[in-house]
């Protein structure tokens, strides 16, 4: 929903009323998916993505195992690490780093500008701009970029938008005009931005302790989505807003919003939200680094505890199991039903921080290596 | 001793004497060479082509020539040279091209920001296109799709619709991007930049040029050209073996003034392709007591035997036997680059031409040479061959003035000296003019003048064997985005920067200290004691070439919205950069306040100011406040080009508030001022 102001004294009453309910179903809840489980056993399982994984770590050439980003630029593969970026081309790694002109050796994010080809890296000192080998890098004091940290990076058109720990940016690349977007001219409430998603209509900044900022390209107008709970842990008004106001990241495609918090996912289609968390869909945790959107119907969440796909209807996990660390994956249909499905790999870590697509593999960074899902048919 | 400021309008009454008997004098010479064309008599000379590239057409039959400052494609017949049309385009056209099936010629007008498009048939404009910032050269690929147009302002290469000039996207091209050369089959565009890339202080400079797929409309690689601070133009051989860039090695880290020592430039090559090991290779154009000034345009023969180029400064075009060249740089290791005992083994004739020789095109038979004399008017045709010249084309509108200047008898006089001076330039202007009225004769001498002072700003003959010359440092009468090391002060002591010379008539003093009053003094006793080495300007040329360099206009600023009227960001920048209290409500003090220093219509109150950025290199912490004349473009800041954009004037070197109160400022602030700086 959008922010408008304080809660009714209905709101609270229902409020209190949700608060005995969370405490009590639960419990409840908590026994259904060893059933459900079970149940799964003899009941037809979801066909969902299965893949081969192979990871790369600093053994077999990627600049670094913790991995904060990836991407896919055709056979061409970016994995932004925290000792580098890395370009893994014709089955080889080349890295770049500070000495090639790269603004700081640990990148956070990558982006694709599909029409020129160049790749947009932000990172821990600034943004960098990789075009056919040429690092043009921009910091808070050469350029107009208001912070050094650029957590998040969308090129759209002829504009570069950021997310940085002071704000937001864009830079208009034909101008080279910086318009800095914080508390003193949108809605923003914090100015810890942590992801971007662009396009020509709308652009979608994700803001910890913020919620979710919209911009109308075309009016320039603001609206800010918060959680209607506040930033209680609590979910009260389930599908009546954004999960929660910590938003670590945001994806929007296909005019469908995807946002990930630390306590929970919501989808928005600029008319009703859905939120998902672990009680209640097949994330495996509730604190998602990262997300995904396929198309309107489809994303990857990106958790602490592994890697999760929605397929609409139903989930996918791929994960070494947390307790043995063997390769899992487990599918939970529409019904909560939840079987697992024998595997032989998994991503390199559960700590998921990153994904991107190619064809209908995938690439996945985590915090202990990168991981090529190699589709299985 | 000090030399007086002398301007050409406060000639003496024996200057004028001298002036009326050198009239006289040319009297005959005129009527035996004016007679050929009567539109010189028509005003019309009032206005220069000055050629700068040319095409011929697919069919062979026409020549087109592009006229940059007459702001006209020229259409000649391609045998016999007699004009067939003038077709008006858009201001101060830089380069051209024909599309692929040859039905359409494509103009870059960098000045006004467009494209024209011209359909040979017709030989008529039939669409103009708004591009990018200071468009310079414009190619269209193979299969009509899009068009590629270099913008020297906004750094970059537009990729346009072919077919209705919308801009499809922009690829990062060097800073400066100017000049566009297809590959043999098309497939590849290789564009080159006139400044270089920004780079760390003090580092030497670096350039590329960047290479783009057509089809894919991306730019694949960037051929890096180390050292090097201008790039022009780029020939491809026909088997699409060998390209060759013509550019500009400067020695910027070093002081300048040492030419006795070959310490200024070098003029080079770079070669690259699978002829030179598929790496580039940078070779010297430069003999041990001749320089190559400049070189500008380069033009391989179809049979690879030569390769041609043209060198503005030298007012010379370089023939070198390519089968020579390339066994030299098999049979001897590099680096060649300083090599001046070099260029001996390839160059094998210097063929003098017209002045500032710019763009070279061969015939299609590859017999003839065509270079174009920008600022004579004028193409000569070299025969491939005997490197010779064979003729030359007078472009109609001041073949008169040409005539004068270049008759056989003036020419030769001119070219046998090779620190000399033109003589008898005063004489034939006053001929021409001879039945003029007076007011139509003073404004015809000024623009005379102005041409003249052209032509010996962008001449090498002054210098200590013709090494260098203004244009060097000042590409295109602009800059060159270096820093410079100049050594009457000693080595490595009071670095600074290369400072635009748009419209600095009313900014003196001149200097990033101050200490020349006027630009006579800027440009006389100082450029010829510390940058020369070799003959001094005399009084008239001096004046010339100040006339010149005072008539330079700023270039339209691509930041300013076509109303004049600022944008939201450029209004609370202004506001921040007249305001008289800081944001804690405190009044800042006069002389940090940035409309104190920066003050007027320029920017400049032509004083000097300790703004906290002296260097332990600097003797002084004063510096002559700069104009703010198109500041957005002349990057590197500061006195010593220690600020690379215009944010580190403030974020790292004004730690005190001594350059402006600007640490109150949020980043967004500031932001802002720097948008209302660029609309200066």
């Amino acid at each position: 929903m959008k922010k408008s102001g304080k809660n009714s004294i209905w709101a609270w009453a229902l409020a209190a009323v949700a608060v005995a309910y969370a405490l009590v179903i639960p419990a409840t809840c908590a026994q259904q998916p060893k059933a459900r489980r079970q149940a799964a056993l003899t009941s037809a399982v979801p066909r969902m993505p299965r893949f081969r994984f192979e990871n790369f770590t600093t053994a077999n050439g990627l600049p670094d195992n913790h991995v904060y980003a990836v991407l896919v630029d055709g056979d061409r593969i970016w994995a932004g690490t925290d000792d580098g970026l890395g370009l893994y081309e014709n089955g080889k790694w080349k890295t770049f780093n500070t000495k090639d002109g790269l603004a700081h050796r640990a990148v956070l994010s990558l982006s694709l500008d599909k029409r020129t080809g160049d790749v947009w890296a932000g990172t821990m000192g600034g943004l960098s701009r990789i075009s056919a080998g040429r690092i043009d890098s921009y910091n808070q004091f050469n350029s107009g970029l208001s912070n050094d940290i650029v957590y998040g990076v969308s090129v759209e058109g002829g504009n570069v938008w950021v997310a940085t720990a002071a704000g937001a940016g864009r830079l208009n690349l034909q101008t080279g005009q910086w318009s800095l977007y914080n508390e003193r001219n949108t809605p923003m409430r914090e100015i810890w931005v942590y992801g971007v998603s662009a396009q020509p209509d709308k652009v979608y900044f994700a803001v910890w302790g913020s919620g979710l900022l919209e911009l109308t390209q075309k009016t320039g107008r603001w609206d800010m989505y918060a959680d209607p709970d506040d930033e209680t842990e609590l979910v009260l008004f389930k599908n009546q807003g954004l999960v929660h106001d910590i938003v670590s990241s945001v994806s929007y495609v296909g005019n469908i919003v995807w946002a990930s918090t630390y306590f929970g996912d919501s989808r928005y289609d600029g008319r009703y939200w859905h939120n998902f968390l672990t009680k209640d869909s097949g994330l495996p945790s509730n604190f998602t680094n990262f997300v995904k959107g396929v198309d309107a119907n489809h994303a990857w969440f990106c958790t602490d505890k592994g890697l999760a796909y929605y397929d609409g209807v139903n989930w996918a996990v791929y994960t070494p199991s947390l307790a043995t660390g063997k390769p899992e994956m487990w599918v939970r249909d529409a019904h909560g039903n939840v079987a697992h499905i024998p595997v032989t790999t998994a991503p390199a870590n559960n700590y998921i921080l990153g994904i991107d697509f190619q064809g209908d593999d995938i690439w996945v960074a985590t915090a202990k290596g990168l991981s090529h899902g190699i589709r299985q048919r | 001793m000090r030399r007086f400021a002398i301007s050409r309008f406060r000639t003496s009454a024996g200057a004028c004497l001298a002036a009326l008997a050198a009239t006289f004098f040319c009297a005959s010479a005129w009527n035996s060479t004016a007679r050929v064309d009567a539109a010189g008599e028509s005003g019309e000379i009032l206005n220069y082509a000055s050629p700068v590239e040319m095409l011929f057409s697919h069919d062979g039959t026409q020549l087109y020539v592009l006229a940059s400052q007459s702001d006209e494609v020229r259409v000649l017949n391609a045998v016999t040279y007699v004009p067939i049309k003038s077709i008006v385009v858009g201001h101060s056209p830089r380069g051209f091209s024909l599309s692929a099936h040859g039905r359409r010629l494509f103009v870059a007008n960098s000045w006004d920001d467009t494209v024209s498009v011209i359909d040979t048939q017709a030989l008529d404009v039939i669409a103009t296109w708004r591009v990018g910032a200071e468009p310079s050269s414009v190619v269209e690929d193979r299969a009509g799709k899009y068009l590629f147009v270099a913008n020297r302002i906004s750094d970059d290469v537009a990729v346009l619709d072919a077919h209705t000039g919308a801009e499809v996207k922009r690829l990062l091209a060097g800073r400066g991007a100017s000049y566009i050369t297809p590959s043999a089959e098309g497939q590849r565009l290789y564009v080159t930049h006139i400044y270089p890339n920004p780079g760390p202080e003090r580092t030497p400079p670096e350039s590329e040029i960047t290479v783009i797929d057509t089809a894919r409309a991306e730019v694949v690689d960037r051929i890096p050209l180390h050292g090097i601070a201008g790039v022009f133009h780029v020939a491809i051989s026909a088997d699409g073996r060998l390209g060759a860039a013509a550019e500009l090695h400067p020695k910027n880290l070093v002081p300048l003034a040492h030419l006795e020592h070959g310490g200024a430039f070098v003029d080079t090559l770079t070669l690259f392709g699978a002829d030179v090991g598929g790496k580039s290779v940078e070779i010297p154009l430069d003999e041990l007591d001749r320089y190559s000034a400049r070189p500008f345009g380069v033009a391989i023969t179809p049979d690879k035997s030569r390769m041609f180029v043209t060198c503005g400064g030298s007012e010379a075009v370089l023939a070198i036997d390519v089968p020579h060249l390339l066994r030299y740089l098999r049979t001897h290791r590099g680096p060649y680059a300083e090599d001046l005992a070099a260029s001996a083994n390839y160059v094998i004739a210097r063929i003098p031409v017209g002045h500032d020789p710019r763009g070279a095109t061969l015939t299609p038979d590859g017999r003839r040479l065509l270079v174009a004399n920008r600022l004579d008017d004028s193409i000569s045709v070299i025969d491939t061959r005997t490197d010779r010249i064979i003729s030359t084309i007078l472009l109609a509108g001041s073949r008169q003035l040409w005539s004068m200047q270049f008759s056989d008898r003036i020419f030769s006089a001119v070219n046998d000296r090779p620190n000399g001076k033109p003589r008898c330039s005063q004489c034939h202007i006053d001929e021409r003019h001879r039945q003029d009225s007076p007011m139509d004769l003073s404004m015809r001498k000024q623009v005379v003048a102005l041409r003249r002072g052209e032509q010996t700003f962008y001449t090498a003959r002054y210098s200590f064997q013709g090494q260098i010359g203004c244009a060097n440092c000042h590409i295109d009468s602009t800059f060159d985005g270096l820093e410079w090391d100049l050594e009457p002060d000693g080595f490595g002591r009071n670095i600074v920067d290369n400072r635009l010379l748009e419209d600095i008539r009313d900014t003196a003093p001149y200097k990033w200290n101050g200490g020349n009053p006027d630009v006579p003094t800027e440009c006389g006793p100082r450029t010829e004691k510390y940058f020369w080495r070799s003959e001094t300007y005399d009084d008239v040329t001096l004046a010339d070439l100040v006339g010149y360099i005072l008539s330079l206009p700023a270039r339209p600023n691509r930041w300013r919205m076509a109303s004049g009227e600022l944008t939201t960001a450029q209004e609370r920048g202004k506001e921040l950069f007249e305001r008289t209290k800081d944001k804690f409500g405190y009044p800042i003090p006069l002389a940090n306040r940035c409309n104190y220093c920066h003050s007027g219509p320029l920017g400049t109150d032509q004083k000097s100011f300790d703004v906290g950025t002296k260097k332990p290199t600097d003797d002084s912490g004063l510096f002559d406040t700069p104009q703010l004349t198109n500041i957005a473009l002349t990057g590197p800041y500061l006195h010593d080009g220690s600020a690379r954009t215009l944010e580190e004037i403030w974020t790292i070197y004004n730690p005190g508030d001594k350059h402006g109160r600007t640490n109150d400022l949020t980043k967004d602030e500031l932001n802002d001022l720097i948008e209302y700086l660029r609309t200066r």
